[in-house]
């Protein structure tokens, strides 16, 4: 045991991945079409995880923040993109706005957890913490802001007629868009609310899993997780919040028309 | 001075030029064959599209002068189709009339409580007019609003609007009704 925790060889991976054989035995035997599927979920995994290793060992050897800021941008601009490639609809735009809103929620959220909430004890930025925390407020966000933005932009392409209605009886477009505003958030923000009604009950989350595993108390553990989740919340409630209100600005006009024109339906 | 002027509007490839005044109290009827733009351009007037070119005036007054909230409380498009919100016909009202600031007023020979949803086509084209009154507008846009109903009801809907008009507001028809015109004494427009 090395710091608490059992070191996995290549030969225990291996071990594990006879589930993966064991699935892929399922798919043949009932004919589920899903060896692709798996061969390729499989490999993906496998490498980007080995990938992430071997960048985040170098970015702990290196020295000043450059490198964990150089990591960070690069998570949150594919974070921002994948939001954006996960919702059925886009509008000019959506991009470059999604990546905004991903990067300052996650990272604001980020820096006020290593500065405020933990004392680390070499500087705020220690990639040991930031990384870690940072990734997973952003895998997070990631979910709400697609959400809110799917929900945004079908809800002002579906329900044009009700916020014209609003705007042709003088409604500014802040009024006429907050039904739809409304729930779009809600959409975006539920999925962390109800997860963190069922954490503990059904299930040990993965940080808390990867804490006990790794040696730390279960009380500690529990520390953590709560502090985690806490922050995910804050981060997938401002990123859905900043992703709705950007929908809401790209699909007005100057003189608060409501431009659905602007919005494409993506093929699937 | 017109109450409402439309001077060399343009939206390619619908219409262009598009140049007509509109007294008080009077009201006009724009013809056109089906698919030329016609609820495109009460919908441009309403500047709830966009135009390629052209200026409307309000009593004078540029469009920009006004912010576009302003513009439409005074300048009311309502919908063809009559577009119903969530909820009973009370809350329906009471939904424009609070965006408003004015006092909600009831829909005569409609029930308060009944679900909107569920109202008839005439039923609904009254509710709809009912909201478009609601804070007093100078000009109404009307895009086929008669087109869902039967010969009762829509005289009985032409009958409000023109005493609506009657007191110094002006009304722009978009009808198929090829005897609108001369039943509201309205000039015809053909800007195709």
């Amino acid at each position: 045991m090395v710091n608490g925790t059992v070191p996995l060889g290549f030969g225990d991976l291996g071990l594990a991945a006879l589930l993966i054989l064991g699935i892929a035995l399922v798919d043949l035997v009932l004919r589920l079409g899903l060896a692709r599927r798996i061969l390729l979920a499989t490999l993906r995994a496998s490498l980007q995880l080995a990938l992430l290793g071997w960048i985040l060992t170098r970015v702990f050897q290196a020295e000043g923040p450059l490198a964990v800021l150089a990591v960070a941008l690069v998570m949150g601009s594919l974070a921002g993109v994948e939001a954006v490639r996960r919702s059925s609809r886009v509008v000019r735009g959506i991009y470059a706005s999604s990546v905004a809103v991903m990067l300052t929620s996650s990272f604001c959220v980020t820096a006020y957890g290593l500065c405020v909430v933990i004392d680390t004890p070499g500087p705020w930025y220690a990639p040991q913490y930031a990384i870690p925390l940072l990734g997973m407020i952003l895998g997070n966000t990631l979910t709400g802001i697609s959400l809110g933005l799917d929900s945004a932009l079908e809800g002002f392409d579906r329900d044009r007629e009700e916020v014209e209605l609003y705007l042709a009886h003088g409604a500014t477009r802040s009024q006429a868009a907050a039904p739809v505003v409304r729930r779009a958030a809600r959409r975006g923000m539920i999925p962390i609310l109800n997860s963190m009604i069922a954490v503990g009950v059904i299930s040990i989350p993965g940080m808390m899993t990867g804490q006990i595993l790794a040696g730390e108390s279960p009380g500690q553990a529990a520390r953590y997780q709560l502090f985690i989740l806490f922050a995910i919340a804050g981060g997938v409630a401002l990123g859905t919040l900043g992703a709705v209100y950007a929908v809401r600005r790209l699909v007005f006009d100057e003189r608060d028309r409501l431009r659905t024109d602007r919005i494409r339906i993506r093929r699937s | 001075m017109a109450l409402l002027s439309v001077r060399s509007l343009t939206r390619a490839p619908w219409w262009r030029n598009v140049t007509f005044e509109l007294e008080a109290s009077s009201h006009a009827v724009l013809r056109g064959p089906s698919g030329s733009g016609k609820t495109l351009l009460l919908r441009a007037i309403a500047d709830l599209d966009p135009v390629d070119g052209g200026e409307v005036r309000l009593a004078g007054r540029l469009r920009e002068e006004f912010t576009p909230a302003q513009w439409r409380r005074r300048v009311r498009y309502v919908h063809q189709g009559a577009v119903r919100l969530e909820g009973s016909v009370a809350e329906n009202i009471a939904a424009i009339s609070s965006l408003l600031g004015v006092p909600p007023e009831p829909a005569a020979d409609l029930d308060p409580a009944a679900d909107a949803k569920h109202l008839s086509g005439g039923e609904a084209q009254r509710l709809a007019l009912q909201r478009a009154l609601l804070g007093s507008p100078d000009v109404l846009l009307l895009d086929e609003v008669t087109a869902a109903l039967d010969e009762p009801a829509a005289r009985e809907l032409e009958g409000r609007v023109r005493t609506y008009v009657a007191e110094g507001r002006a009304a722009l028809w978009v009808s198929h009704d090829p005897s609108l015109a001369r039943r509201l004494g309205a000039l015809e427009l053909h800007p195709w």
